[in-house]
């Protein structure tokens, strides 16, 4: 889906780069200020409760260890249908996040729900594979029934400038991807500068990412309030730009209600509202729910609720 | 008259403490602390039930480490924190004395008699587990051990009258056995309280352990009885208004919580292990005995 528009920024390695490095500059100390401001909007009492909801519905509930079995991607499959056995009223979770060779296993678990499939692809999480192996491991999940593929970028390509490389290989993940959508990993937290984020993020969306995505939840620095709102910047402009609309996702690192909430504010403030539903924006996380329905349950009884009632993952 | 000017006051800002660190209050309000006379002291944090629930949080962090201690090294933590009482015991004579009301002989009594406290519940910690469990006789070949375990996370409503040796006496005995508390300090005089969180925190006592409010204890308790992950509470602070007591421990019985109703309690008097038990449960154990062979049971 090379955009009509960018057509001649991506027929060369030295276009892409002219565009990639002729974007404006990120005010470092700006953006953080716009995003430690934008946090501390109170959120309460029936907004408090719209938003806890809807983040409920746009985790992506992630499992992505080593040591991952299929009763615990069922189990989790079980808690993104049902995040809270006690309140039929929560509403499923977006998706589960899984790796390939459990896709098959979550799209057993998941019959019948209204819970998408995701699943990491290309070599995840460093990358670092030749392409065809990337390729193959992403047939592999879409064969495997995946909706969407979470694939992570090539950041030593990318960091030493070889621009045209990395959308090359991004356009082929997402052809062999078919039918799922796309979620184009930068992992910020390697990328060193907001600068950076910037150009991974118009390079991703160039090349056809259906969403782009912070990080793998595998590094340091994950999702912060800061890269985010750059990203979110981006998604803004490059729909003013092209009419193509581009979700995001902040991954790792997003553990509280509290959090989450901020981040949906920054979605409504940056992106605007047409960005505040799960398919245009994901939380990539695993305990933040466990907090979501806490505050949940603290809402509809009044009284504060503990980790004995929700699930140990 | 010299030269020098006169000092200008240093006066000190009574903080929280939860999680083993001073914050001010969530909330940002403060009330005013008078002595008998109603003279002014200072101002304490007026704490509000967020507040309550982030200390209830750091209880709970603070629970697995404490309770996992050796009985032996929680006994030594509690020997020095009587160590380090000690070492500020003017200091906290002379705030008893301000919150009571007392003469500073009598003030001192109170203190001496509160880091003897800790001396006491200190010895307790190693001997408790003999005296409240044991190994029951059963019909069969297994040892059957019933050993005390501590209930987890316990909100305490510190008595209102006697500020400090009232206190000492009902968050020892918690914290001796291998509980975590939140304790809600005399709504009156909550200044020896506040500064004993000074003491707890120089005391090699884990932050969490014990966290201590100041504010009005209606509007504190309220939260943490109702609070689902606070498993037991004493009630001793409620012992003059009936109606919070009474809805104190309703809203308690909805998780379960234990409940340790107020009494009529001489602070003086050697306190007995009763306060010890009341925030303990039994655990039983059976353990096949190893003599069974083929040729039958030789136990």
């Amino acid at each position: 889906m090379p955009t009509t528009a960018f057509a001649d920024v991506t027929a060369s390695d030295s276009a892409l780069r002219r565009f990639l490095h002729g974007l404006p500059g990120v005010d470092a100390v700006g953006l953080e200020a716009r995003a430690a401001s934008l946090g501390t909007r109170s959120i309460k009492t029936t907004a408090k409760a719209y938003a806890i909801d809807l983040a409920i519905s746009m985790i992506d509930l992630t499992t992505l260890e080593g040591a991952d079995t299929p009763g615990k991607v069922r189990a989790l499959a079980a808690k993104a249908v049902h995040p809270d056995p006690t309140d039929r009223t929560t509403p499923t979770t977006a998706a589960v996040c899984v790796y390939p060779d459990m896709v098959a296993t979550a799209k057993e678990a998941l019959k019948g729900a209204d819970v998408k499939v995701a699943s990491v692809a290309t070599a995840f999480p460093a990358g670092r594979a030749a392409l065809d192996i990337k390729l193959a491991d992403t047939r592999d999940a879409v064969a495997a029934g995946a909706d969407e593929i979470d694939m992570v970028i090539d950041r030593g390509a990318f960091l030493s400038g070889h621009y045209l490389r990395v959308y090359e290989e991004i356009r082929a993940v997402k052809e062999a991807s078919g039918p799922a959508r796309l979620k184009v990993i930068f992992e910020t937290g390697e990328l060193s500068t907001y600068d950076n984020i910037r150009r991974a993020s118009w390079l991703g969306m160039l090349a056809g990412a259906d969403f782009i995505k912070t990080s793998t939840g595998k590094v340091a620095v994950n999702a912060t309030p800061a890269n985010t709102l750059l990203m979110l910047q981006a998604v803004r402009d490059f729909r003013e730009q092209t009419g193509i609309q581009v979700g995001v996702k902040p991954a790792g690192g997003i553990r509280t209600s509290k959090d989450a909430i901020k981040f949906l504010v920054l979605v409504n403030e940056t992106a605007g509202a047409d960005w505040l539903d799960n398919h245009w924006f994901r939380f990539g996380a695993s305990s933040l729910l466990n907090d979501l329905l806490l505050q949940r349950q603290k809402l509809a009884t009044g009284r504060y609720s503990g980790p004995d009632y929700v699930t140990v993952d | 008259m010299s030269d020098t000017p006169a000092r200008l006051g240093v006066f000190k800002t009574y903080k929280l403490y939860v999680g083993g660190k001073f914050p001010r209050s969530e909330s940002g309000r403060v009330y005013e602390v008078t002595d008998s006379k109603d003279k002014w002291l200072a101002n304490a944090p007026l704490a509000s039930r967020k507040d309550a629930r982030d200390a209830v949080v750091a209880a709970r962090k603070a629970f697995g480490g404490w309770s996992g201690a050796t009985a032996y090294n929680r006994g030594q933590i509690l020997y020095r924190i009587a160590e380090m009482l000690e070492g500020r015991r003017d200091q906290f004579v002379r705030e008893v004395a301000d919150a009571e009301g007392l003469s500073k002989s009598k003030a001192a009594a109170q203190v001496d008699a509160a880091v003897d406290r800790w001396v006491w519940y200190a010895g307790w910690t190693d001997k408790i587990g003999q005296i409240a469990g044991g190994a029951n006789p059963v019909a069969g070949p297994f040892f059957n051990l019933s050993t005390p375990e501590p209930t987890g996370v316990v909100a305490v409503l510190a008595p209102r009258k006697s500020s400090f040796l009232g206190l000492v006496s009902v968050v020892a005995p918690v914290i001796a056995t291998g509980n975590t508390a939140v304790v809600i300090a005399s709504e009156e005089s909550p200044l020896p309280a506040l500064s004993l969180g000074e003491v707890l925190a120089t005391s090699d006592l884990p932050g969490g352990v014990v966290n201590v409010l100041s504010g009005r204890t209606a509007e504190i308790a309220a939260p943490l009885a109702a609070h689902q992950d606070v498993n037991a509470i004493d009630l001793t602070g409620a012992a003059d208004d009936e109606a919070l007591a009474k809805e104190l421990e309703t809203a308690a019985a909805d998780n379960l919580k234990r409940v340790l109703r107020p009494q009529a309690v001489d602070w003086n008097e050697t306190p007995g292990t009763g306060r010890l038990t009341a925030f303990l449960e039994t655990k039983t154990v059976w353990h096949p005995t190893g003599s069974l062979g083929a040729s039958g049971s030789s136990y």
